[in-house]
């Protein structure tokens, strides 16, 4: 890893030096006065440095990314037939030895005969390729310099080309979040292919039963893992609902009295503070959830003569409600903002007090806009993770009841893929499956709550 | 109007009607504006009990009981044979000899199990202080040393009154013998609260009073620069392109709806991508700071492109007809004048966007950045965890003296948090232009 901060290192180097003899061979080709030429001189040299330094880095960078799968192929296509024919876990084991050996780490073991050959040929693969390396991104790099050079002309357009390059330069990186987006659909969407493979989609559905424990043998108690997610989806619901009933009436009716009745200096002072719940992390509101809340609800319960688990949907939800309160009150305020004033100005001059104009006048019209933004919060809470996974529990639990434990989609993920995976194993796998639904699910709460929102603000535009 | 008295009764009629319902209406908006007041009052009373059960919890985290020893340095039992190596007096049994200093303060201390719950007093890593004492000075061999080192946790939450005194002796960690004897060294000036350096210089241990944040702080910076390295240039690139050049066609319009749809993803999410794509595909190594940064990058993305996009918005058309009109191109025109003058607005999102990723904890525990690692990372491809990690992993753990380190570590988050967005209400504040 050490050679790849040199290699960038030279190519700024070589580029700079392009630059300068870009500069100077643009000078030289203008006899010295600069209207003779197209552009300035210093577009030129940057016409230069371009293009001995991009090609290269695109060459370092494919380099490097396909590098150590290309290696590990051979080396396994290297080692004997019995090793080969081994399962894919323990293939990885052996591989896993191997580099191990290479990096001067402890391996598992004494390594036998042919690990040690295959780590010897590993390293020798491993200083080709760098060397390899070396020459060809240098070489690319001189050629491409030595190309733009010789491009140099007076009527050369150099400004025109260098600004094609920086265009293509912002395309490709306005293309990051499309590529982010597939990247996404594709890695959940191969590994829950997978999964549905091995067990049906209509049990991962409609499955009552989710105990994703895959026994390593056959005589272990509970053998046979069920994924049935119903139990997980009736979880996230509950603790949904439970976050929403604390997060839209104390969001809704903050966002209108901030909006309709505090006075400036009220609201400077309240509505910084309330958006404050929203920029403190969630693994916060967890440790809260479980060590302050959770404990406080048991105990109360308790006084009261109800039996409270621990780690109870309530504490879960009532903490996810109250990271969501500025969630939901700044963008009610938003819409609240947006009504038009003529509308509060004709139920006013109609007699109405305030409390009824906003009743009757402009809660229905922004109606739309405040569904949109519950959606927003509906989406947000779905998705959540830390206060569920530290708060909520992890059996699964197909109750409506808020005082018990019940488990959620990303608790599921979570626990599914911390700690050792296996890619060929359907728990691991269950863990895409569970993401895939809470993709879709998100986004489609998304679309719909945009389409509102927009929908209704075109209304007033 | 042909009956005018008419017109007046009913008038007045309806104006009784109205006078009638004033009341009620009156005390329905009373209610209605005190529903209001206690909504906000509610939202700012959750905040305050969350900050004052934090900051309660764990303020008592940035002191740590020490203990002073006496500690003879038997020559014979560190360097038998005087040479004075580094690796014999590495290799020494430091332990031992700070349970002889333990040994001669409690002389009457004799049975097997009391001898054990008397070096239980005294932490794992006093051996290491005392090692490092020696090591940094040989010359100290043969005397005897005064030091202080950091006490059992339990014997820490004793003394800071975590632990209940007068309750029955079976259900106390500590034993009525182990009591008396932490009185006396009270009593003796040996016991006392010292300020708790340990914890921002030392990285995690099984043992509360070892554990340290820096390991993770030192995870958490790297992750970030990583992250900033990658999302400030991107972001900004992409929003330029965005609002200054791209056409109004299908593939500008599906990228926007992407860009907006992936800020509303949940962050798990980004978490399975980072471990299907950048681990299982790339192979880029597990748990690496590196790892962090780019699965940080895709997530904030969103955030610093639509603030950048804002940026460049509010900047006036004039500035670019100007620059056009005298000659430049648009891409010099865009450049050099309208990002300049935008670089504040894209900055301040910026920073937004890293204190979201700085509290960002979910996708780091998929990408492997949750395994206990005491060592202090060193560059972006060692294993590393994350201050909001760490905090998960404590407030995992069951030892009482977790919760306080757990709060402690909270409390540095949110300064941190705290400082990343004064700095950008500041440069807010200070180079924000109305044109």
């Amino acid at each position: 890893m050490t050679q790849t901060p040199v290699l960038l290192v030279l190519l700024l180097a070589l580029a700079s030096a392009a630059y300068y003899f870009g500069c100077k061979r643009a000078f030289r080709v203008a006899d010295g006065r600069i209207r003779n030429l197209h552009s300035l001189p210093g577009y030129y040299g940057l016409y230069v440095a371009l293009w001995a330094a991009l090609p290269a880095l695109l060459v370092l960078g494919v380099w490097l990314a396909l590098q150590g799968s290309m290696i590990t192929r051979m080396v396994v296509a290297s080692l004997p037939e019995p090793i080969q024919q081994l399962g894919p876990d323990r293939l990885n084991l052996v591989i896993n030895d191997i580099r191990n050996l290479v990096s001067g780490n402890i391996v598992s073991g004494e390594p036998d005969a042919p690990t040690l050959a295959a780590a010897e040929y590993y390293r020798s693969l491993l200083g080709t390729s760098r060397g390899l390396l070396f020459v060809v991104v240098l070489s690319v790099a001189g050629l491409g310099g030595w190309f733009g050079y010789s491009k140099i002309r007076p009527q050369h357009r150099a400004r025109n080309g260098v600004e094609r390059i920086v265009n293509g330069v912002l395309i490709a990186c306005s293309t990051v979040a499309i590529l982010t987006t597939v990247g996404i659909v594709l890695s959940v969407l191969f590994e829950s292919i997978r999964f549905f493979q091995a067990v049906p989609i209509t049990e991962f559905l409609f499955g009552l039963e989710w105990s994703p424990q895959i026994a390593l043998r056959a005589d272990q108690a509970g053998s046979s893992g069920a994924f049935g997610a119903v139990p997980l989806f009736a979880g996230t619901l509950l603790i949904t609902l439970i976050a929403m009933t604390v997060a839209v009436p104390i969001g809704l009716m903050s966002a209108i009295y901030l909006s309709e009745y505090a006075s400036a200096h009220v609201r400077a002072i309240a509505k910084p503070l309330l958006e404050v719940l929203a920029g403190i992390p969630t693994v916060v509101y967890g440790f809260f959830a479980a060590l302050t809340v959770a404990p406080f609800i048991r105990d109360s319960g308790s006084i009261l003569g109800l039996d409270v688990a621990s780690e109870s949907a309530l504490a879960a939800g009532l903490v996810m409600g109250m990271m969501i309160i500025p969630f939901v009150s700044s963008l009610s305020d938003d819409v609240i903002n947006s009504v038009p004033q003529s509308l509060r100005d004709g139920a006013y001059g109609m007699g109405a007090t305030s409390s009824e104009t906003i009743r009757r006048v402009i809660f229905p019209a922004a109606l739309p806009g405040i569904v949109g933004a519950v959606l927003l919060a509906v989406s947000r809470a779905i998705g959540e993770t830390m206060i569920v996974v530290m708060a909520a529990g992890l059996a699964s639990n197909l109750t409506a009841n808020p005082l018990e434990a019940v488990t959620t989609v990303t608790v599921q993920i979570v626990t599914l893929l911390v700690g050792d995976q296996e890619f060929d194993s359907p728990k691991t796998l269950a863990a895409f499956a569970l993401g895939l639904v809470l993709f879709i699910v998100t986004l489609a709460l998304n679309f719909v709550a945009l389409y509102i929102v927009r929908k209704y603000r075109e209304q007033y535009d | 109007m042909t009956n005018p008295t008419k017109a007046s009764t009913e008038g007045a009629s309806s104006f009784a009607r109205v006078q009638a319902g004033m009341a009620r209406r009156r005390a329905a908006e009373r209610r209605f504006k005190l529903l209001g007041r206690a909504a906000v009052g509610i939202g700012l009373l959750f905040l305050a009990v969350l900050l004052t059960s934090i900051v309660s919890r764990g303020y008592t985290a940035f002191w740590q009981t020490e203990m002073r020893l006496d500690v003879v340095l038997v020559a014979d039992e560190i360097d038998p044979e005087g040479t004075r190596l580094v690796d014999t007096l590495h290799k020494a049994d430091y332990s031992a000899l700070i349970k002889q200093s333990l040994r001669d303060m409690f002389p009457e201390v004799s049975s097997r199990r009391d001898r054990f719950a008397l070096y239980g007093l005294v932490s794992n890593g006093a051996a290491f202080d005392l090692r490092d004492r020696v090591m940094a000075d040989p010359s100290l061999i043969g005397t005897t040393v005064s030091l202080w080192v950091p006490a059992d946790d339990d014997v820490d939450m004793l003394m800071k009154g975590h632990i209940d005194r007068e309750g029955p002796e079976a259900d106390r960690r500590i034993k009525d013998t182990t009591l008396g004897w932490i009185d006396q060294l009270e009593a003796d000036g040996r016991l006392a609260l010292r300020f708790n350096t340990a914890f921002f210089t030392k990285g995690d241990s099984r043992d509360p009073e070892l554990a340290g944040i820096r390991g993770a702080l030192m995870g958490t910076i790297f992750t970030l620069v990583v992250t900033l390295a990658l999302s400030f240039p991107l972001g900004v690139a992409a929003a330029v392109y965005l609002e200054e050049f791209a056409p109004k066609n299908r593939w500008t319009d599906l990228i926007e709806v992407n860009i907006n749809n992936l800020a509303a993803v949940p962050s798990i999410v980004f978490g399975l991508l980072g471990l299907a794509v950048f681990i299982n595909v790339f192979g880029l190594p597990r748990s690496a700071p590196l790892l962090g940064g780019l699965v940080l990058t895709l997530m904030t993305l969103p955030t610093i492109i639509i603030a950048s996009r804002a940026a460049l918005k509010s900047v006036p058309p004039s500035i670019r007809d100007a620059a056009l009109g005298i000659g430049a191109s648009p891409m010099q025109a865009t450049l050099f004048h309208v990002i300049p003058l935008a670089l504040p607005g894209m900055l301040t999102g910026t920073i937004i966007g890293m204190a979201q990723a700085l509290g960002e904890t979910a996708p780091l525990l998929m990408i492997g950045m949750v395994a206990f690692i005491a060592d202090v990372p060193q560059g972006v491809f060692d294993p590393a965890t994350a201050l909001p990690v760490q905090i998960y992993l404590w407030a995992d753990s069951p030892e009482r003296a977790f919760v306080e380190r757990t709060s402690a570590a909270i409390m540095v988050l949110l300064a941190f948090l705290a400082l990343m967005n004064l700095v950008a209400v500041l440069l807010r504040k200070r180079f924000e232009r109305r044109w």
